[in-house]
Order: C-alpha cells, then sequence, then structure tokens
C-alpha cells in the first residue's frame, strides 16, 4: 500500500509554515524562453535565479541562507508576472525587491554598476570595471557576472566584450543571444 | 556538511511519517496531526545536526504528536466511526478478507503501548531497538508489546475467519 502526501496537504503545509514566518527560502520553477527558471525569495526580496545548467541551486541557498527552503509560489507570484512581460517584450525594466546577500564586495559593486545598464544597451567589461572604480579589474567584473546570484533581473546579459563579441553567460551563450535579440526587437 | 533544503526532507519523508501516523491515530485525525509534525519539524530543522538520521527524528516528533492526540482523548474510547465492524465488511465481500484497511482499524483498538509497538514495527518498518527507544522501554519489551498486540488481533480474528 502506497501512501502519497497530496498536493493539497503540502500546499496547507506551505501556506501554514508561511504564514508563521517558518519560510526563510521561498521558491518555484518557472517555464521560459530561457528554460525552466527557479525563482527564490527571502523576507527581503528576489534572492536568486537560477538556469537549469545550476542543479545545486537549492542546496546552495540552504547551505548559504538557510535550510528552511520550501516551494512556496504564492510569494513569487510578481516576480513570475514581470518574467512572463519581460520575455513578452511587454517589459523594460524590473520593480521587484532584490536580496543581493549572496554577492560580497566588489562583486556586489559590479552588480550594482550593472542594474544601471538599460534595457536594449549593452556595455563592455573593461567598461563596467571602469564605472565600478576599478578599470583593472577587468577579469573580477567577469567573475562578478559569472557568480551574478539574479540573471536576467540584473542585467549581466547586457555585458560583451569590448570586441562585440558575447564573452560568456551562465545560461548558456544562445540565452545570452537570444536575450540581447528579445531587447531589439521587443515587440516580436 | 550542511543539512538539505528542508524540502527535500519533506519529499523524500513525507509519506512515511503520513503512513505512519494513519496508523496510529487514524485517517481522520493523520492529515492534522502531519502538518503538526512538519510545522514542529520545520521550526527546530535549523538546529538539527547534519549527520542525524532524519526520518527517525521525524518519526519521533511524528509519535509524540501521536500521544498528545491520545492523552486530549482522555479516557474516551477511540472513536468507532473508521472502523465500521471489519468483520461484518470481510465476511460480506468476496475478496481480500481481513484487508489492510480492516486490520488497521483493528490495531487502532489496542491499548496505546501495544498499539504504537504494532505501528511502529509493522506501519514504520522499524527495528526493535529503535522501537525501544521511542516507547522508552527495553528491545526486549519493545517485541514484548508486538507479540502481545498481534496475539490480541488473532484472537479477535480468527475465530470469525473459522466461522466463513
Amino acid at each position: 500500500m502506497t501512501t502519497t502526501v497530496t498536493e493539497q496537504l503540502a500546499d496547507a503545509l506551505a501556506a501554514r509554515a508561511d504564514a508563521e514566518g517558518l519560510v526563510d527560502v521561498a521558491y518555484r520553477t518557472m517555464d521560459s524562453p530561457a528554460g525552466t527558471l527557479l525563482l527564490a525569495a527571502t523576507d527581503a526580496g528576489v534572492v536568486k535565479v537560477g538556469f537549469e545548467s545550476d542543479d545545486d541551486a537549492l542546496g546552495e541557498l540552504a547551505a548559504r541562507i538557510s535550510p528552511r527552503v520550501l516551494q512556496r509560489p504564492a510569494r513569487l507570484d510578481e516576480t513570475v508576472r514581470q518574467l512572463e512581460e519581460y520575455f513578452a517584450g511587454r517589459r523594460r525594466e524590473f520593480e521587484l525587491p532584490l536580496d543581493l546577500r549572496l554577492a560580497h564586495g566588489f562583486r556586489r559593486h559590479v552588480l550594482d554598476e550593472l542594474r544601471d545598464v538599460g534595457y536594449g544597451t549593452t556595455v563592455s567589461y573593461s567598461e563596467l570595471a571602469q564605472a565600478a572604480g576599478n578599470p583593472r579589474a577587468v577579469r573580477a567584473v567577469g567573475s562578478a557576472c559569472a557568480t551574478n546570484p539574479i540573471p536576467i533581473v540584473i542585467p549581466c546579459h547586457r555585458v560583451l566584450r569590448s570586441d562585440g563579441s558575447l564573452g560568456g553567460y551562465g545560461g548558456g551563450l544562445h540565452v545570452k543571444r537570444a536575450l540581447l535579440d528579445l531587447e531589439q526587437h521587443p515587440a516580436a | 556538511m550542511t543539512l538539505p533544503p528542508f524540502q527535500v526532507v519533506l519529499d523524500e519523508h513525507g509519506p512515511a511519517v503520513l503512513r505512519l501516523l494513519r496508523r496510529l491515530v487514524g485517517s481522520t485525525d493523520a492529515e492534522d496531526d502531519w502538518q503538526e509534525t512538519f510545522i514542529a519539524a520545520l521550526r527546530a530543522y535549523p538546529r538539527l545536526r547534519p549527520d542525524s538520521d532524519v526520518r527517525a527524528w521525524l518519526l519521533t516528533i511524528a509519535h509524540r504528536k501521536a500521544i498528545d492526540r491520545f492523552r486530549a482523548r482522555g479516557r474516551q474510547p477511540m472513536p468507532r466511526d473508521d472502523l465500521a465492524d471489519p468483520v461484518v465488511t470481510s465476511s460480506d465481500s468476496y475478496g481480500d478478507p481481513h484487508g489492510d484497511a480492516d486490520l488497521w482499524a483493528w490495531v487502532r483498538t489496542l491499548p496505546d503501548k501495544q498499539r504504537l509497538a504494532v505501528g511502529y514495527r509493522y506501519g514504520a518498518d522499524m527495528a526493535y531497538d529503535d522501537i525501544a527507544v521511542r516507547l522508552d522501554c527495553t528491545p526486549a519489551a519493545a517485541r514484548r508489546s508486538v507479540f502481545e498486540g498481534l496475539r490480541t488481533l488473532r484472537r479477535q480474528l480468527e475465530p470469525e475467519e473459522a466461522r466463513t
């Protein structure tokens, strides 16, 4: 005889845990043109957007923030809505509270600068290094982009090499290219 | 070594905890106790040692919730609404006389210690050593409780079987 925990039972548990302040990291997944995305939030805001390649994202959240990680889609409804609008070409800026606790020091500084790089524009790694106050730290800017915990929302896809080539991207170069294309032709 | 996300714990052990509670308190109350168990577990989870036996820990919490329920029921007889006279049911049906559901309904009529011991042994598939820890007795006493529980069940069921 098998016993299954119904979705209803699990949802009721998550709702109550949330109401009692016991969900330190709420998460859900969403299907998108960039593949299945993992979305996670703390009380402070969105803390993680993970691509499929990031297969231990939940384990990392548990280790670095709190093991009280629970599936609680309701906490991410607004995030999903804005991402869907973005992918449909109907949103140019995200208006979401962000929790940047997973980025420290210079990397954090780079991400703050990156948030000012507008929709449909690009910047080079060295320009970004300059903006972050350390023109010679081009490599460090590269790793700040590579470890960006909240890609798409913090637009590291808008950072290119000085020669205009793509550089790298956590979600895969095809995703980076698709996002840049989308921002050039948002109506398409 | 770090604790896995609580969702992993829930997915992995949720069904076993529900199974145990159904057998200890009956299916009507099991879902409430299941939620109480996991809320209590989630509350304490960050302080759990990463090398702990998570399933045993959860079953201990579930066990305490079941005991709380027995205490709350006090001296009242066990609610019989989910028993539905299993003997009549089985003699009226063609297949599966005394199937799982009927048997566990009878288990719930046993005295507390026997009911818990039988539930742990056959509901949660626990070793006698582990049952002893949970019932706060020796392994020999745990084995005896299981044996006595089974003997009582046999007495209740066998005469009926002989008649059919």
